[in-house]
């Protein structure tokens, strides 16, 4: 087990390492949001993957939480950006209730196709009922006030910054205490043994619920911040396409920490600046290549490393 | 809505099911044997696609006849199925053979990925398309419409002799039973002395021919642009999971009433035509978790 440590050490500087990067480059304000937004999105998919279940649907949640953004914002104009947030998440959780009683009966392919196929009829009829969504194009969102704060842009970014950063560290540690409670050890339970775990007494499709619960109100918080910086929600956000980016950031950073997430979202982030700079036109094949890469090498993903690299420094008494 | 419309709706689904029954069998019969829902099956028949039109129009060009153009699309087909399908197998699944189930399934994944922006670089982002062959087939007339023998006649024949054959093959040759005997158990299969190994490799090139053959029969009738493996592979796993895994029957039956159904919303409700394959597969699996036409499993503890 990687020493707390090492974990608060990493979470600090890395949260100061956004904050200097944002506040000195104001132009990495978003790809650091964005980042942060995947790494939250993250924390709830990996949790499935704890389970051991992929979701490729898992995207439709930031989609809901975005449009009931961009709704909101667009029906009443003067409604506070932390409530319009607050409304985004509600509407994935309730969703996630819901879409969930159906889909915890699954396990496997099955679990993951029905959540692509719920997500693609969500996504398809979001591109095809023009007048209501804007199809393809999708809603702009106006600049709202923030706790009754009129924000310029780049004030309205930093702040945006710091509380998607706050988020982030908060949830984190909830999500890390989450899987080492007795309801998080049992939704990894479900991947070991669902029967064994039967017979102590769980209801293994009660505790996957809850899991399911959890991930997709992450999922949403995801979606309504990444709306509230981008000004703009599309169908794409819950594309399967985009579902699949949070598994793969998900196996990428490793499912053995809730830090793994933001890992996995970092290294993500910069390997897609990189590719907008240097490589346009390659960059999925770049993804593709990583994600071969970190499962032949390292299946356990980043966190299994340092995990592993920590665990032999105490062996050596280090 | 008018008969016409009815009877044109019927002739869309009926060849449009043809080719997704060729695509989703592949899938389904890799799945059996190796127990992989490959996410790159849609490259395939994207570069099924891509490679037959290439063929296609070079020959065109040449003013090859009628039967060379249909063996290009063949040949197109054969060429990915053996080459994407061997690089895909002995390159990357063989290694991740005693992984997590997850991990396998987000291998293929990056797979698609790459596939996807290497089938860019070569072919670029405009359409292609090389119709000349439906063109030189000819249209025929059913109940006062017009509709080309190609789409009409060529598609489902060829999907019904793929179907035809693969039953016999997988009942009557040895070959056949091996592979059979893989899917109901590896182990006893390599206890009784079969090669799991060829017999996967084997499998694997079978279906990604099937996949690819899917895109390059398609590939006359259709635009061909990116993202064209990215529908068609959500499509095959909504026909998949809807028949059961590795169901053969199934999935004829199933690409059936999935492409029907398609067309007919084209004709009625486009706004769901997208929708309309999901929500049948939503509807069977709350009634049928494991699809309508898997048979019970021993549980394993």
């Amino acid at each position: 087990m990687a020493r707390l440590y090492d974990i608060r050490v990493m979470t600090v500087l890395g949260s100061l390492l956004c904050l200097i990067l944002g506040l000195a480059f104001p132009w990495s304000k978003t790809p650091i949001i964005v980042g942060l937004c995947f790494g939250i999105a993250t924390l709830g998919v990996a949790a499935m993957v704890r389970a051991g279940q992929v979701s490729f649907g898992h995207a439709m949640y930031a989609c809901i939480a975005g449009y009931t953004v961009a709704f909101l914002a667009r029906a009443w104009p003067q409604l506070d950006g932390l409530l319009l947030i607050l409304a985004g998440v509600g509407a994935s959780l309730l969703a996630g209730a819901i879409v969930g009683v159906f889909v915890v009966r699954y396990r496997g392919i099955f679990f993951g196709m029905l959540n692509l196929a719920i997500s693609m009829v969500l996504f398809s009829v979001i591109g095809k009922f023009y007048t209501l969504t804007g199809g393809t194009d999708g809603l702009r969102i106006n600049r709202p006030t923030l706790l009754g704060f009129e924000f310029e842009r780049a004030g309205f970014e930093t702040v945006l910054l710091i509380g998607t950063l706050a988020a982030a560290i908060g949830l984190g540690f909830l999500v890390q205490r989450y899987f080492q409670s007795a309801s998080g050890e049992a939704l990894a339970g479900i991947k070991t043994n669902e029967t064994r775990l039967e017979y102590l007494g769980l209801s293994a499709r009660r505790v996957l619920w809850n899991g399911y619960f959890f991930s997709a109100g992450l999922v949403g918080l995801s979606g309504a911040l990444f709306a509230m910086v981008q000004g703009l929600v599309t169908p794409d956000m819950g594309s399967w396409l985009r579902s699949g980016e949070f598994v793969f950031i998900a196996i990428l950073g490793g499912s053995g920490h809730a830090i793994g997430a933001f890992l996995g979202a970092a290294v993500f982030e910069l390997v897609k600046l990189f590719a907008a700079a240097y490589m346009t036109g390659v960059w999925q094949l770049l993804l593709g290549v990583t994600l071969i890469f970190v499962i032949l090498v390292a299946p356990e993903g980043i966190i299994g490393l340092l995990m592993k690299k920590s665990a032999l420094a105490t062996r050596r008494g280090g | 809505m008018t008969l016409d419309l009815l009877i044109l709706a019927a002739a869309d689904g009926f060849s449009y099911a043809g080719l997704l029954f060729l695509v989703s069998l592949g899938l389904t019969l890799i799945f059996g044997v190796q127990g992989i829902l490959n996410v790159a099956h849609g490259s395939l028949y994207a570069f099924g696609g891509y490679t037959a039109a290439t063929l296609a129009i070079w020959a065109t060009e040449k003013q090859a006849p009628t039967w060379v153009l249909l063996a290009a699309l063949v040949a197109a087909a054969l060429l990915v199925g053996v080459v994407l399908g061997g690089i895909l197998e002995i390159g990357l699944l063989r290694r991740v053979q005693d992984k997590d189930p997850v991990l396998q399934l987000l291998v293929t994944f990056a797979a698609f990925l790459i596939f996807e922006d290497l089938q860019r670089l070569i072919w670029g982002v405009s359409p292609y398309s090389s119709t000349e062959v439906v063109s030189r087939m000819g249209n025929l007339d059913l109940f006062g419409i017009t509709y080309t023998v190609y789409q009409l006649l060529l598609i489902p024949a060829v999907a019904l002799a793929v179907y035809l054959g693969l039953l016999y093959a997988l009942r009557r040759t040895r070959l056949g039973k091996q592979i059979v005997a893989v899917t109901h158990n590896r182990e006893v299969a390599t206890a009784l002395g079969i090669n799991a190994k060829k017999i996967g490799l084997i499998t694997f090139i079978a279906g990604a021919f099937l996949g690819a053959l899917g895109g390059a029969m398609a590939a006359p009738t259709t635009s061909l642009v990116p993202g064209v493996g990215t529908d068609m592979i959500v499509l095959s796993f909504s026909v998949v999971a809807t028949a059961g895994l590795g169901q053969i029957t199934g999935a004829f039956i199933t690409a059936l009433l999935i492409g029907m159904a398609r067309s007919l919303a084209v004709y009625t409700a486009p706004e769901l035509e997208v929708a309309v394959p999901y929500l049948i597969m939503v509807a069977v699996l709350l009634v049928r978790p494991n699809g309508l036409f898997t048979v019970a499993q021993a549980r394993r503890i």
